[in-house]
């Protein structure tokens, strides 16, 4: 057990429970988030985006891949991610570990579920499609990263560049146009210690929490994938009041990608 | 890959002398969680570095009570490099490139004023083009100078080798993949000691004085650039917000 872990918890509860938040900011608020597109040179498309003290780099990575027995007319997507060793003194090296696995899959099921790409137009010749790679690279761990992810992603599918195609092959270095997204997702998540429902948790207030939610958002506020995390419950009445927030914040985020 | 013409008319493929280093930006400091951080751009190398420690080693068998335990991992992203996109997790190159970075600051750490314990660098290539052991180990060095971890000196390394029948500073993958010879060099500062020497291809023992004549000289270039990125943060400190700055 880490001592250090259990005293920052008691101290955030009765913080909380005090009507404050740590960082001078009310339950409703994201810390700064700050995105920039297109940061790396060997990826079709990327994203960095910080939120507080969390930094987390979207790399999309478009190849050639077989598709699967049962959607032979498809493209494919894999999101991936890291949590790096030097992001947190909390993660170690070696395999991906729950906490990585379930971060990309809520960013994958985001995605998947929006249906924001037609996986139609990936499909080339029989027997081979476009592969989508999304690789989710956490630098720096300070909380909600599940928020911070899905902002890196769609910001770096917004800016993807789509390549060429000869001969069914991919032609290296030169590009046909953008990646067709057909809606844009944003991605909100709630911590809940005690009752009070916090939007956007630190790391801190992570260790103290006992139930997290996330809801992710389309354009016309309807909700596309919902995670529901930790021992801790929701009330019906809490989960409404999330989703009114979610769609109001949404609005804000979504400009901030868009416009990164 | 496309044949080039890489050394013509005293110039080679990129407009580079031969004594030329691309040009390297170096920013320390770059995380929040981590002891000691750095950002390097060296070309189109993209590398970022974390250091953790000295702190308690574990498993603890491993440790060591005459002195801390250097871990290094060194680790390729699967968007790094212009090709296909590749698989996560160590491979054997970037085990054993692990191993060699590790012992070079194994040897200028003054590891025994921590018995017990373990220092943790963390390399991580964002982007590769060629020389990105050297450029892990130029920007691991100030992340451990940043971190606070006594060392007996900076290192900083890079590639020298051979194309077209000359010596020439810096290697990128280009030359790398196509040229005759790859030598990785890197140096101690105080001495000149020899702390990391990997090479591959074709050269005389001419070829090597060259080699080690022209890498000394570029690397006075690279430690100016790791003290001045260490200056920037530590000789005026002030409230700053702290980010890679990619």
């Amino acid at each position: 057990m880490e001592i250090l872990d259990e005293l920052k918890k008691d101290s955030i509860k009765s913080l909380i429970s005090s009507g404050k938040r740590a960082g001078d900011r009310d339950n409703v608020t994201y810390r700064d988030m700050v995105i920039k597109k297109n940061v790396l040179g060997y990826s079709e498309g990327s994203a960095v985006v910080r939120l507080g003290k969390s930094q987390v780099l979207c790399a999309v990575k478009i190849g050639m891949g077989t598709p699967f027995p049962d959607r032979q007319d498809e493209g494919m997507l894999a999101t991936s991610a890291e949590l790096m060793p030097m992001a947190s003194y909390l993660f170690e090296p070696g395999p991906p570990s729950t906490e990585a696995v379930e971060l990309a899959r809520i960013v994958d099921r985001g995605i998947r579920a929006a249906e924001m790409i037609d996986m139609k137009k990936l499909y080339i010749d029989e027997g081979k499609v476009l592969a989508i790679y999304i690789d989710l690279y956490v630098m720096d761990h300070d909380g909600n990263l599940i928020d911070a992810a899905g902002a890196a992603a769609m910001a770096a599918l917004q800016c993807t560049k789509m390549p060429k195609i000869k001969n069914g092959e991919i032609v290296k270095g030169e590009y046909k146009g953008q990646l067709e997204l057909s809606k844009t997702v944003t991605t909100h998540t709630f911590a809940k210690i005690g009752d009070t429902l916090l939007l956007d948790p630190c790391l801190d207030e992570e260790k103290g929490m006992e139930a997290r939610v996330t809801l992710e958002i389309m354009d016309n506020d309807s909700i596309c994938a919902i995670q529901k995390w930790g021992t801790g419950s929701f009330t019906q009445e809490e989960l409404e009041k999330v989703m009114d927030i979610a769609f109001k914040k949404s609005k804000d985020i979504k400009k901030r990608i868009t416009k990164a | 890959m496309e044949k080039v013409e890489l050394f013509k008319n005293g110039k080679r493929h990129d407009g580079r002398n031969i004594e030329d280093l691309r040009k390297v930006k170096i920013k320390a400091h770059v995380l929040n969680d981590a002891d000691g951080s750095a950002y390097l751009e060296w070309g189109n190398n993209k590398i970022i570095v974390g250091v953790y420690g000295p702190k308690e080693c574990i498993p603890r068998h491993l440790s060591n009570p005459y002195g801390a335990r250097i871990k290094c991992i060194y680790n390729m992203s699967p968007f790094s490099s212009p090709g296909e996109h590749g698989r996560s997790g160590p491979s054997r190159r970037s085990k054993e490139l692990s191993m060699v970075i590790g012992q070079v600051f194994e040897n200028v750490i003054k590891t025994e004023n921590f018995p017990k314990a373990a220092i943790e660098i963390f390399v991580d290539i964002l982007q590769g083009d060629g020389g990105t052991r050297c450029a892990a180990i130029t920007a691991a060095s100030v992340a451990l100078a940043d971190a606070g971890i006594p060392m007996k000196d900076m290192v900083s390394a890079l590639a020298v080798g051979k194309v077209s029948g000359t010596v020439v500073v810096d290697l990128d993958y280009v030359e790398d993949s196509q040229g005759q010879s790859d030598c990785a060099i890197a140096f101690s500062r105080r001495n000149k000691d020899v702390l990391l020497l990997q090479m591959e291809g074709d050269m005389s023992k001419e070829d090597m004085k060259k080699a080690f004549e022209l890498a000394l000289l570029a690397e006075e270039e690279l430690h100016k650039l790791q003290v001045d990125a260490l200056k920037e943060v530590y000789l005026n400190v002030k409230e700053r917000e702290i980010f890679v700055d990619i």
